[in-house]
């Protein structure tokens, strides 16, 4: 969560509430949103490490807010995590193990576990269908999180069937 | 009685001769559908799937096995007998269309269900419907050359659906569609079904494979998986992030 939170105070100074509410705002259901404390706990290891600063602001027959604001080190640690290349996706996953050690285990059989596994991805699948089905029109967010959701399981499928072509 | 299943073959096998080398396409193949049940099959290219619906549908001989549909014995039938059978019960979506080419989208469209016995005006009806679902709705006095790949896809699906089928089969509907038109015939296989169509349908497509209740998986010729889709094991909530989170 701290580059998004960093990302949001580089528009605007923002207390810990206003950054759970544009949070939810861009995202919408696309991101699971965050519960206040976790925010909170957030901005104090931001804080501790110098990346964003707290200052009090009064409130009448109220407990002082603090108003969170970026500093250069924040605004430098932004744009690294902006410019850096973001990871792709993970190929040794559990799964891959399983189908690696599977002859060494002498039980589990490759081609029972792929299927399994292929029944498995297609019912993420009919999930996605779903859930892209109750979703707003006109969440593009959502829609192509979804999208994205949907064109990586169907990349999963097809090396599980080169997978099974290639160890039966 | 229990209602007999749509679909029943027998040790099904289909052995092409290739200048007059054998190659088995299909080898001993053990299916079963029941009413309303929606089937997906799956494999790599070459493993017998285009095969094995063009013998459902009585386009290609058996070399041997049996086909049953709807507890009649098929694989015996002539071609003027399929034909006929087809006719009655059995919607094709061939992976290239076929569609009439001197006749427009909506004479295509409305054929199968004239030829079945239903009224023009019925036939008139339903073609609406169907293209109004898969968004053809304006292309309906156009000749299929004149639309693209993924359009005349799209109406191959509409003329198939037409007569209401006992059965639909499908090879790869959606391989020529981009991600918005595949949304559409997502939605429109997702309906007849939930009216209780019965669809057996090939696809490598991940999304068309996900509506299905059970997925039959052919690796040379034969079948390596057949069973239902599990239930996952936890319920979207409603939010993106939970069923990405599960993913991930
Ligand atoms: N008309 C034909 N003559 C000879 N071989 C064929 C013919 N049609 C298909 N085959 C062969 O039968 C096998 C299965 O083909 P097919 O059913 O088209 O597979 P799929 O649809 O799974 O890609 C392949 O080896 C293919 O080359
Ligand atoms: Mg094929």
């Amino acid at each position: 969560m701290r580059p998004f939170l960093l990302a949001l105070l580089a528009k605007e100074p923002a207390h810990g509430y206003e950054l759970k509410q544009a949070l939810e705002q861009t995202f919408g259901s696309a991101y699971p949103s965050p519960n206040i404390g976790q925010i909170y706990v957030t901005l104090g290891r931001l804080e501790k490490d110098g990346l964003v600063r707290a200052v009090d602001v009064e409130q009448s027959n109220r407990p002082n807010k603090k108003v969170y604001y970026l500093t250069a080190a924040g605004r430098e640690a932004l744009d690294d995590w902006v410019d850096e290349p973001t990871e792709g996706p993970r190929v040794r996953d559990e799964f891959f193990m399983k189908l690696v050690l599977a002859p060494m285990t002498g039980i589990a059989d490759r081609m029972a576990l792929i299927n399994r596994q292929r029944r498995h991805y297609l019912s993420l699948m009919r999930d996605l269908n779903e859930l892209a089905e109750r979703t707003d029109p006109d969440n593009q967010v959502a829609l192509l999180l979804i999208e994205g959701a949907m064109l990586h399981l169907q990349a999963d499928l097809d090396w599980l069937e080169r997978c099974q072509e290639d160890l039966s | 009685m229990d209602t007999p299943p749509v679909i029943s073959t027998v040790n099904l096998v289909k052995i092409y001769q290739d200048g007059g080398v054998p190659v088995p396409a299909v080898r001993g193949v053990d299916l079963r559908v029941e009413p309303g049940e929606f089937i997906a099959i799956m494999g790599p290219s070459g493993s017998g799937k285009s095969t094995l619906v063009h013998m459902l549908g009585g386009l290609d001989t058996r070399t041997s096995g049996e086909i049953w549909l709807d507890g009649e014995r098929a694989d015996t039938l002539g071609e003027s007998a399929w034909a006929l059978l087809r006719r009655r019960k059995v919607g094709f979506v061939f992976q290239f269309f076929n569609l009439v080419a001197n006749m427009t989208v909506a004479d295509n469209v409305e054929l199968p269900a004239l030829l079945a016995g239903a009224s023009p005006r019925e036939a008139r009806e339903r073609r609406e419907q169907l293209l109004g679902a898969l968004g053809l709705a304006d292309r309906a006095g156009a000749a299929p050359a004149q639309l693209a790949g993924g359009e005349q896809q799209r109406v191959a699906l509409a003329r198939a659906l037409a007569n209401r089928p006992r059965l639909l089969l499908a090879d790869e509907p959606t391989g020529n569609l981009d991600s918005r038109n595949t949304r559409d015939v997502l939605k429109l296989l997702g309906q007849v079904h939930r009216d209780g169509q019965t669809i057996v349908l090939v696809t490598h497509d991940a999304r068309v494979a996900g509506l299905a209740d059970r997925v039959v998986s052919l690796l040379d010729g034969q079948i390596v998986d057949d069973g239902a889709l599990p239930a996952s094991r936890r319920r979207p909530r409603g939010g993106v992030g939970d069923v990405v989170e599960l993913r991930g």
